[in-house]
């Protein structure tokens, strides 16, 4: 009972700032929008049994990144947008696609799949920490070792880039 | 025993000839032309000498060239008794030649480009002569035209002669189309090349009745012998022909490589005995040959040009003896002829060597008392040619005419009145040149020793050769086929002393009767004089439309417009055409490139979820 | 009452999706495209973490962390390689950045 209506509470507000996100006007409206979607995103996760993931979450996509993206809206001073006559296939043909697209993807998820579980909170707890750092630690061991390089090439090639030209 | 010895000398002076001849003294140029043909004829002397009496064919083979599926031809080389013949006739007249050119070729340029062209010739003719296939034949055969090409157009900055040798090649070609396709043919039905093997397989099969698959292949060989040895209707480069130096008239044009089509015809006897509908064909377009070129030949005032008419006629002679099935007949008469023509040939380069190049016989005269050994020593030869009794041409011409009596009279007869109208030309040529007075403007005078000792050994062969009896030689694998006739011999013999006394009369004791005949004669003597306009009616039926159509539909049509425009410019309009289609797509902006990918998987996601999920 | 089926999960996961790449291809603003691909990985991560929950696996758990990892990493060099574009270029449309094309 509880898990419906919070189910229901979160996709609304999930949906929401995910339509705000797209329309607002000002890209800090929408990174803003962008952290409600993720919060009822998290809330989600935790409906699901994912702890884990929901802390990771809030932490390093709340906290983090659109940190980042609020610094670099607000350091770039950007503005609204202004209307542009190039790229008419885009504004043609991307509205008829995406209607396409999210009607196979449903009718997909409704029809081909086989039948799904239904969630119920509480009845899978094989979402935690430990779980996922066995996990992590022997059948993904080369993945992980790999992403600490990718993060440690992403430092450099952000600094690179946004560094002050020597003179 | 190394056959392969005999073709190989000449092979080598023509390297060393060709390739260093430039920078050799007159002297070891020469040497090597002549000493490699004279290491040919040492050779073939030294074959036959081990071989003797070849009563059985001695095969040699080298190589397998050709092996596919049931095909399988080797490089291979034989002799029996027609081999021995033509091996001598081929290396010794081509050797005496040689002398001789030493002398008549001393003042021309390109010296040691003759000689070599000279050798690879004796190559190619021993090949052809050597040969135990027809393949093997055939490589030879195409390698003489070559030569003939090559040395039709030697003085080749001159339009004349390049015109010649090209027709001279071209219309051989035509023949060799026929040729090849005569093998092609022959590879069907036999399955081999091999003389001997085609042999036996058509051993003690009866003669084939009508036309079928053997005439078909003789009659093909044939197209390919008339044009190689100038008979109708492909006879035209002959006269032509003699553009080139006069040892070339000798050597090719008379002595050897135009009667490698008596001689083919004479290897494939086996075919020729089994299609007698082609056998026919061959003995009548050879008489009607002969009397066609007689004709041609009363009138011609070169001296070279009457040799060259007389020799396409003497062929028809020979095609006449072989074609009736009397092989062995056409061979004598090839080696007689091969002695009297090139002594002809050679004496008449002698004339014109004396002469300073004069070749027209209006321009001659009296010259017996400046050149008296080529005087006596063409003498001997116009009687031996003119089937004069005891000379060498009275028995080998005689010999074919009494074999053509047994198959069909009326080609006696016509022989007989071509041997008169022989004599005469030959005879008119020889008064008008030696007889009367000089009407030129030269000094004439004797040719150097070097040019008259062959003369003088070609008159002795062409006197007394007629007592080497080769029917005789050969009348083991090629039965005579004639009874000896003494009242037809007298017959023919004597429509030859006719000729010789009405040229008398006519160029000698009244000269001004030739030109009374002449004028009577009015329109019939131009139609003779022009060739029977034979090359015109070439040239408009078939040069011109055969250039009409390379021009036009070829080269037009076909090259600039199907390839240049439709292929070759049509695939860059095609691919520039998609090109720039395809550019539109790059257009730099993210949103569009953003949707494409949209549209892609939403396209992957369709298949794979709709057509192949569910799983 | 009854509990939730998964299917609305993955539905909502749909439309998240759908909604970013709307945002991707409507929107002007370099900034605002670079949400709307936050807001698609997010939507992706939502679907890994309900199939990880239907086969009771947590294998979805970790590439949903994986995937949160690259997007932090991505984020970073994005956005630094945005701040280059203004520098250079000082337009923040992205239609103005289209210079590589044929």
């Amino acid at each position: 009972m509880v898990d419906t209506v919070l189910f229901i509470i979160c996709a609304i507000v999930a949906i929401v700032c995910g339509f705000n996100v797209v329309l607002q006007r000002h890209p800090i409206s929408s990174a803003l929008s962008l952290i409600g979607v993720m919060s009822s995103l998290a809330v989600l996760y935790l409906l699901l049994g994912a702890e884990f993931i929901a802390m990771a979450q809030m932490i390093v996509y709340g906290g983090a990144v659109m940190v980042l993206f609020t610094f670099v809206i607000m350091l770039l001073n950007a503005g609204t947008e202004k209307a542009s006559s190039k790229s008419w296939f885009a504004q043609i043909a991307g509205l008829p696609l995406l209607l396409a697209f999210v009607g196979v993807l449903a009718f997909l998820i409704r029809a081909v799949l086989p039948p799904l579980a239904a969630v119920a909170f509480g009845s899978w707890v094989g979402g935690t920490a430990e779980h996922i750092g066995q996990l992590l630690f022997t059948t993904y061991l080369l993945p992980f070792e790999v992403i600490s390089v990718l993060i440690l090439i992403a430092i450099l090639g952000a600094v690179a880039l946004a560094q002050k030209e020597i003179d | 025993m190394n056959l392969w010895l005999i073709p190989f000398f000449p092979l080598i002076g023509f390297f060393l000839n060709g390739l260093l001849g430039r920078r050799l003294s007159k002297p070891l140029v020469n040497l090597i032309a002549v000493g490699s043909v004279a290491a040919s004829f040492v050779c073939v002397l030294v074959v036959l000498s081990k071989l003797w009496p070849i009563d059985n064919t001695y095969t040699e083979h080298y190589f397998t060239w050709i092996q596919s599926g049931f095909l399988q031809i080797g490089f291979d080389q034989m002799l029996d008794r027609l081999t021995a013949v033509m091996l001598l006739i081929v290396t010794g007249v081509g050797l005496i030649i040689h002398i001789y050119s030493i002398g008549y070729m001393a003042h021309e340029g390109g010296y040691y480009r003759f000689f070599s062209y000279l050798n690879l010739f004796m190559f190619f003719m021993l090949l052809l002569v050597l040969a135990a296939n027809l393949l093997v034949v055939f490589v030879g055969w195409e390698g003489v035209g070559l030569c003939s090409y090559l040395l039709v157009g030697f003085y080749f900055r001159e339009d004349w002669a390049t015109n010649a040798g090209n027709k001279a090649f071209i219309v051989n070609r035509v023949g060799d189309f026929g040729f090849s396709l005569g093998i092609f043919l022959a590879v069907a039905t036999f399955h081999t090349l091999d003389f001997g093997k085609m042999a036996a397989a058509l051993q003690g099969m009866p003669a084939e009745v009508g036309f079928g698959a053997l005439t078909l292949i003789a009659l093909l060989l044939f197209v390919g012998a008339t044009g190689k040895s100038a008979q109708i209707p492909l006879y035209v480069w002959l006269p032509d022909a003699m553009a080139g130096p006069t040892p070339v008239s000798a050597l090719i044009h008379a002595a050897t490589m135009v009667t490698a089509g008596v001689y083919m015809i004479a290897r494939m006897s086996f075919l020729y005995n089994h299609a007698p509908a082609a056998s026919e064909v061959v003995a009548v377009i050879g008489v009607a040959t002969a009397v066609f070129a007689a004709t041609i030949g009363l009138t011609q005032n070169d001296i070279k040009k009457v040799y060259a008419y007389s020799t396409i006629s003497q062929l028809g002679y020979m095609f006449l003896g072989v074609g009736v099935g009397a092989y062995s007949t056409g061979i004598f008469h090839l080696m007689t002829h091969a002695f009297f023509k090139a002594l002809l040939f050679l004496g008449a380069g002698s004339v014109i060597h004396g002469l300073g190049g004069e070749q027209d016989l209006r321009h001659m005269g009296g010259l017996r008392k400046a050149m008296p050994i080529t005087f006596v020593t063409l003498l001997c030869g116009s009687l031996s040619i003119s089937g004069f009794p005891g000379f060498a041409g009275f028995f080998s011409k005689d010999s074919i005419l009494l074999a053509a009596y047994g198959h069909a009279p009326w080609m006696f007869w016509v022989g007989a009145i071509t041997a008169g109208m022989t004599a005469f030309y030959v005879f008119r040529a020889f008064f008008l040149a030696f007889f009367g007075t000089y009407r030129g403007h030269h000094h004439p005078h004797e040719s150097p020793a070097v040019m008259t000792l062959p003369l003088v050994v070609l008159a002795l062969l062409a006197t007394f050769g007629g007592f080497i009896n080769i029917p005789e030689f050969l009348s083991r694998s090629y039965p005579l086929g004639y009874q000896e006739n003494v009242g037809r011999m007298a017959i023919s013999a004597g429509f030859g002393i006719l000729g010789i006394l009405l040229a008398y009369v006519m160029y000698v004791a009244k000269p001004a009767l030739a030109d009374t005949v002449k004028n009577a004669f009015g329109a019939v003597y131009t139609l003779i004089f022009n060739k029977y306009y034979i090359d015109e009616i070439y040239q408009a039926a078939i040069v011109k439309p055969l250039e009409g159509i390379s021009r036009f539909v070829l080269w037009h049509g076909v090259d600039e417009g199907v390839i240049d425009f439709g292929m070759v410019n049509g695939m860059a309009h095609l691919v520039r055409g998609w090109g720039s289609l395809f550019r539109r797509m790059q257009s730099g902006s993210i949103r569009n490139y953003a949707t494409w990918v949209l549209a892609g998987s939403l396209l992957v996601i369709f298949v794979l979820g709709l057509v192949g999920g569910g799983r | 009452m009854g509990h939730v089926p998964l299917s609305w999960y993955l539905i909502l996961s749909v439309i998240l999706f759908a909604l970013g790449v709307a945002g991707f291809v409507y929107r002007k603003s370099v900034i605002t495209v670079f949400l709307s691909i936050e807001l698609m990985l997010n939507a992706v991560n939502l679907s890994f973490v309900a199939f990880s929950y239907q086969m009771h696996r947590i294998d979805g758990h970790i590439y949903s962390f994986f995937v949160m990892v690259v997007a932090a990493a991505e984020a970073a060099v994005g956005l630094a390689i945005i701040l280059t574009i203004f520098k250079n270029r000082g337009t923040l449309q992205i239609d103005e950045v289209d210079s590589m094309k044929l």
